[in-house]
């Protein structure tokens, strides 16, 4: 595809003896036509996966033989296949909610320290290993999730029981906590560099001129960060939740290392149990038998992630759009 | 509600850099006085040393003694917060919070300071309002944003924000200078309204600005760039524009530098 841009890259030798039109400079089309090119390309790929996916997926639908939204099974080796995407569907939106509902706040609350409460020498350090924590790759996530998180979340699991066992939600029955909630916590820590680097970055771009207006009418450093930061980064850290949540939904290793995964949907989040849609196709690509459609139906279970995550961000669009009249960039 | 303003040996530093070097003088209550200088001459830091927003700037610090009637703004108990609820302040460009409507904007100070009922804020907010020259042009769009007004508007509805609280002393950092003639005629007439009721300090560039709107005139220089700024002479402001005591202020005022 990249091939489409070279021919506009080289000028035509007569450019200089065209004289009934201004002239362009060479340097002005060998850039707009490296720029258009690579706009193009980036299309042409996304019309790419947005086909491949469809059509693999038309492909193991056509033979399943369940309803692929409502079943409970992933039974894609069996003559014929039976599938559906419901527990996966659950288990992802759920794991990232528990993400998002757990590193939101905190992420907000890592980047007001370090851009408006932290003394200079310290806000520099610390926004370096916000962004150290971003470079962990994932499986390394899994394996700390597995093998340290774990084992320590059980107490904590057996208090939440005691207490909070009665609404069903968080009923523990004991065992290794390999549960969408222990998904959710890690999903959490993974998203929090990229949440609050954001944020950070759009509070630290808050206009003196407004934050200097609440201080002179006697806001203290709170009112001042309510009155004139919080609302001009609103849209920002509205984005920057969603990029957070778009990791969220896709995490494949980590979520696989420490998820027990079952086809059924647990009300108890604190239980094992459940899957991701990403987490089941790094766990069953290899056993899918190459006779049937099991590689198919997991492309299908793919595109339905590919749609979330577009909903996702048009959602997120939305709300900003919305809120214009009142954003800070009117100022 | 107004005080005078005694200050004593005040130096302000940014860092290592002294801006202003050993200030004293007076401000009367009841009454304009406007600061004039060359740029960089410190007279906006020491405008921002009389609330205490000097020492907001990273590096900002302060030496010396400003008396509010009998009370050391820079005292070891003095809450910072506290002083600049009673020390208004207006800026150079028109600063509504952009989230706010018009209402808000003028009820933000008095919901600081934990007034909600409704009834006693829209009291408020019209009487300051109108005590800014704009309630005849927004009393339509109260609940329209703040950033949609033109920028003279802007500024009133600025002032209508600083005199909602009711500050003793309602500092001025040229307040005119991002806006057009007329705009700034309608400041400079509410401006010499306020003075019936309030201290008022202008920092101004405009020399014809300091000679209509002020009683006393306050004349800062600086020996060379990268020096602190220092007060030359302060004089009913008549004096200073006719005859000043010092040669460098009619040098500046009559335009021979700076």
């Amino acid at each position: 595809m990249t091939l489409d841009s070279p021919p506009a890259t080289a000028p035509p030798p007569d450019a200089d003896t065209d004289g009934g039109k201004a002239r362009t400079r060479p340097g002005d089309r060998i850039f707009s036509g490296l720029a258009r090119g690579s706009g193009i390309t980036l299309l042409v790929i996304m019309a790419a996966i947005a086909v491949f996916l469809t059509w693999q997926a038309s492909i193991a639908l056509a033979e399943n033989q369940g309803n692929f939204l409502t079943t409970f099974e992933w039974n894609v080796n069996a003559d014929p296949p039976v599938f559906g995407i419901a527990v996966l569907a659950f288990g992802t939106i759920v794991s990232s909610i528990i993400a998002m509902v757990l590193a939101v706040p905190v992420s907000i609350g890592i980047a007001l320290y370090i851009s408006h409460y932290a003394p200079r020498k310290l806000a520099a350090p610390l926004a370096y290993v916000v962004d150290l924590l971003a470079a962990v790759p994932s499986i390394v996530y899994g394996l700390w999730g597995a093998l340290f998180l774990v084992p320590h979340l059980t107490g904590l699991y057996l208090w939440m029981d005691d207490y909070l066992g009665w609404t069903g939600v968080f009923a523990y029955e004991g065992g290794a906590a390999r549960s969408l909630f222990t998904a959710g916590i890690l999903l959490a820590i993974m998203i929090l560099p990229v949440v609050s680097n954001v944020s950070r970055e759009v509070f630290r771009q808050a206009p003196k001129m407004h934050e200097e207006a609440a201080l002179a009418l006697g806001a203290t450093r709170w009112e001042v960060i309510r009155m004139s930061v919080l609302p001009f980064g609103r849209s920002g850290v509205i984005s920057a939740s969603m990029l957070g949540l778009g990791r969220a939904l896709g995490e494949t290793m980590a979520v696989a290392t420490v998820l027990s995964p079952s086809f059924l949907i647990d009300p108890s989040l604190l239980d094992p149990g459940g899957g991701t849609f990403a987490q089941n196709i790094a766990a069953s690509f290899k056993e899918v038998s190459p006779a049937g459609v099991g590689r198919e139906a997991l492309i299908a279970s793919g595109l339905v992630l590919f749609v979330i995550t577009l909903l996702v961000n048009g959602l997120a669009r939305l709300i900003i759009a919305r809120r214009k009249d009142y954003s800070g960039a009117n100022a | 509600m107004a005080k005078r303003i005694d200050i004593s040996g005040l130096s302000a530093y940014y860092g290592s850099h002294r801006a202003i070097d050993d200030i004293s003088m007076s401000v009367e209550p009841r009454s304009v006085t406007a600061f004039i200088g060359p740029s960089g001459c410190g007279k906006s830091t020491f405008l921002r040393t009389l609330n205490r927003m000097h020492e907001v700037t990273p590096g900002g610090r302060v030496e010396g003694k400003v008396m509010l009637d009998n009370e050391d703004l820079y005292g070891s108990d003095v809450d910072p917060v506290s002083v600049r609820r009673t020390i208004g302040m207006v800026f150079q460009r028109p600063n509504p919070f952009p989230t706010m409507s018009v209402y808000e904007n003028v009820a933000a100070g008095l919901k600081l300071n934990g007034t909600y009922k409704k009834a006693e804020l829209d009291d408020v907010v019209e009487k300051s309002l109108r005590g800014a020259n704009l309630w005849n042009e927004v009393k339509d769009r109260m609940n329209k944003p703040g950033s949609g007004l033109s920028g003279g508007q802007q500024q009133r509805l600025c002032i209508a924000r600083a005199i909602a609280v009711e500050p003793q002393v309602l500092l001025m950092d040229e307040p005119c200078s991002a806006l057009d003639p007329i705009s700034t005629l309608a400041i400079e007439d509410l401006v010499g309204q306020l003075k019936s009721d309030y201290t008022i300090v202008i920092v101004t560039h405009n020399m014809q600005q300091a000679a209509r709107v002020s009683d006393r005139t306050a004349f800062f220089n600086l020996a060379a760039v990268g020096q602190p700024g220092k007060l030359v002479e302060v004089d009913e402001t008549e004096r200073i524009f006719s005859n000043p005591s010092v040669q460098a202020t009619e040098d500046y005022i009559s335009g021979r530098f700076g």
